[in-house]
């Protein structure tokens, strides 16, 4: 044996990746057709975002963040700019991964050519990062036209979601790797909107008191964080662990995902 | 003799408990058309995933132009071309952009994968389908779609698995014939079917498969010729009455087989073993004389019809 294929043995699939591009050229010609689709995901945050600031920024006032008072609007603006990245990408890595996964097949017709299981698997978290990416900056834009910028660092959100992006998108695909059909997608709006309430989103963690510490398990909260830091411009050395876990989530869900596509479709 | 492209030594594939490929030994040259004969369940289609290198062997030893699957899968893949038992084509995607996007999978430029979905659009007879939608097609079409699909990296071997189950007796055709046309252009084809007539049409040679196991291998000709006898009487008895007819056909030809539907006599001489028959007293409700096929081979190595 050379050591060429010796070494193909040891490393695990996961990391066999050469071609994950061509899974997006795929969804790029798909949706050339279903652009609408795409623009949908972007009123969520956006609505929500009118809300906020038309009714609850009113009767809230100003909340402190990192010690400095700013508007209410100005503190949900970023945590929601979080969860459109969060949404974009949940959104194209659980239905429509199951779909292409049980029901229509492609990933049989992708693994039937020189694609791998990580090939597909990273095209597709890839595409769904880059959804998540296209809902950021167009938050971001919203944002500035409203006047809720408060720093130039703001900038520094758009790498800030696309590292939540990958977080959710490859989360999203193990976890829907696991499902068994339709009826288990419920599971997905279970779990994301928990997240999208309890993540530091609409109130400062401080306001849940002695249960602050459960506010930190979810991972948009750290994502969050983030995205507030970039906007106010206000960096503290708690920014690395809040990389540091989205990044140490986001790495432990691409293998898992992977992984399963091996098992499920190279059986 | 020409090169081999595909050598299986004491194949094995298991799921957990199960065997479905119980230790084959195969090999297949440049050029020849191959098939797997055999009832469902016989351990084709895993025998086919293998080959294709989407299935890893469990034991055993095979290898596809010299390369093992289980290091050098990407590479295999690339020269070869797959036509899967349920079609899976991209629903979302135009006819021709099917092609052109499996096209770019296999790392054609972009050029060359609009030049090759034109000519492969004409082949297919999909011209003027180019920018229907896949749903629309008829059950004809998608197949012929999947087969210009699994050409679209030139494959030097093509593997369909039941190509044509499910089809009309006119789509059939029409896919045999464009099968036909790729064997006379020197593209090895390896297929498996559960129809003998597909075997008998396409095949150079065959093995015929059952419960994980090859119990036969050679040429149409020659495994009817070895295993059956040129003609068989069938006689069919009202329903339920075949059985108690049995000792009765005895000695008629040099073999019988009772169906629940009917009685098959094996004899060189079809009319003369009816002539036989009738002279015997026996009054079937219907007698019919044909030549031997597959399925006799079949029904003689394993006691089981090939469709259930």
């Amino acid at each position: 044996m050379s050591s060429n294929s010796l070494l193909l043995r040891i490393v695990p699939p996961v990391f066999a990746v050469r071609r994950p591009q061509r899974m997006i050229e795929r969804h790029v010609v798909a949706y050339r057709r279903q652009w609408l689709i795409i623009v949908s995901g972007f009123f969520e945050p956006l609505f929500y975002l009118l809300s906020m600031r038309a009714g609850l920024g009113d009767l809230v006032g100003t909340v402190s963040v990192g010690g400095v008072q700013v508007p209410y609007d100005r503190f949900v603006a970023p945590a929601l700019m979080a969860s459109s990245a969060m949404n974009g990408a949940i959104f194209d890595s659980t239905g429509n991964v199951l779909g292409r996964l049980k029901y229509f097949r492609l990933y049989d017709a992708a693994l039937a050519t020189p694609m791998g299981p990580a090939d597909v698997a990273m095209g597709e978290i890839g595409w769904a990062l880059l959804r998540g990416q296209l809902y950021a900056l167009s938050f971001l834009v919203v944002m500035w036209s409203m006047g809720l910028v408060g720093s130039p660092w703001v900038l520094m959100a758009l790498p800030a979601c696309a590292l939540i992006g990958l977080t959710f998108a490859a989360v999203g695909f193990a976890g829907t790797t696991f499902m068994r059909g339709w009826q288990d997608m419920d599971i997905v709006t279970t779990a994301t909107m928990p997240l999208f309430l309890f993540s530091a989103t609409f109130f400062p963690a401080s306001s849940y008191g002695s249960w602050s510490w459960v506010v930190q398990l979810s991972p948009l909260y750290h994502g969050v964080a983030l995205v507030r830091a970039a906007n106010s411009g206000v960096w503290t050395a708690g920014v690395i662990g809040h990389v540091a876990v989205l990044a140490g989530l986001s790495l432990a869900a691409l293998a898992l995902a992977a992984r399963r596509l091996d098992v499920l479709l190279r059986k | 003799m020409s090169e081999a492209l595909i050598t299986a030594r004491n194949l094995v594939k298991k799921f957990g408990e199960l065997t479905a490929v119980a230790g084959i030994d195969v090999e297949v040259r440049r050029g020849e058309a191959f098939g797997f004969l055999g009832p469902n369940g016989a351990g084709k289609s895993s025998t086919m995933r293998m080959i294709g290198c989407v299935s890893p062997v469990t034991s055993g030893e095979l290898r596809l132009f010299g390369m093992d699957p289980a290091t050098d899968g990407p590479r295999i893949r690339g020269r070869i071309g797959v036509v899967p038992q349920m079609d899976t084509l991209d629903t979302e995607l135009t006819v021709e952009e099917n092609l052109h996007i499996y096209g770019r999978f296999f790392d054609i430029p972009r050029a060359e994968c609009r030049r090759r979905t034109k000519e492969l659009l004409a082949f297919a007879q999909l011209s003027e389908r180019a920018t229907s939608v896949v749903d629309n097609l008829s059950g004809g079409m998608k197949r012929r779609l999947s087969i210009a699909r699994s050409l679209i990296n030139n494959p030097e071997l093509l593997l369909l698995d039941e190509p044509t189950t499910g089809l009309d007796p006119q789509a059939r055709h029409v896919l045999w014939d464009r099968l036909y046309r790729l064997k006379q252009d020197g593209v090895t084809l390896v297929l498996t079917t559960h129809y003998m007539d597909e075997a008998e049409q396409l095949c150079d040679r065959l093995v015929v498969m059952d419960q994980g196991r090859i119990v036969a291998e050679g040429s149409p000709r020659s495994l009817i010729e070895q295993h059956s006898t040129r003609e068989v009487l069938e006689l069919r008895f009202p329903a339920g009455r075949n059985e108690e007819h049995g000792p009765q056909v005895e000695g008629l030809g040099e073999r019988h087989e009772v169906l629940p539907d009917r009685i098959l006599v094996y004899a060189r001489d079809g009319e003369e073993a009816l002539a036989a028959a009738h002279a015997r007293g026996l009054q079937p409700e219907s007698a019919l004389v044909r030549r031997s096929s597959l399925e006799d081979v079949f029904l003689h190595l394993t006691g089981r019809t090939l469709v259930d």
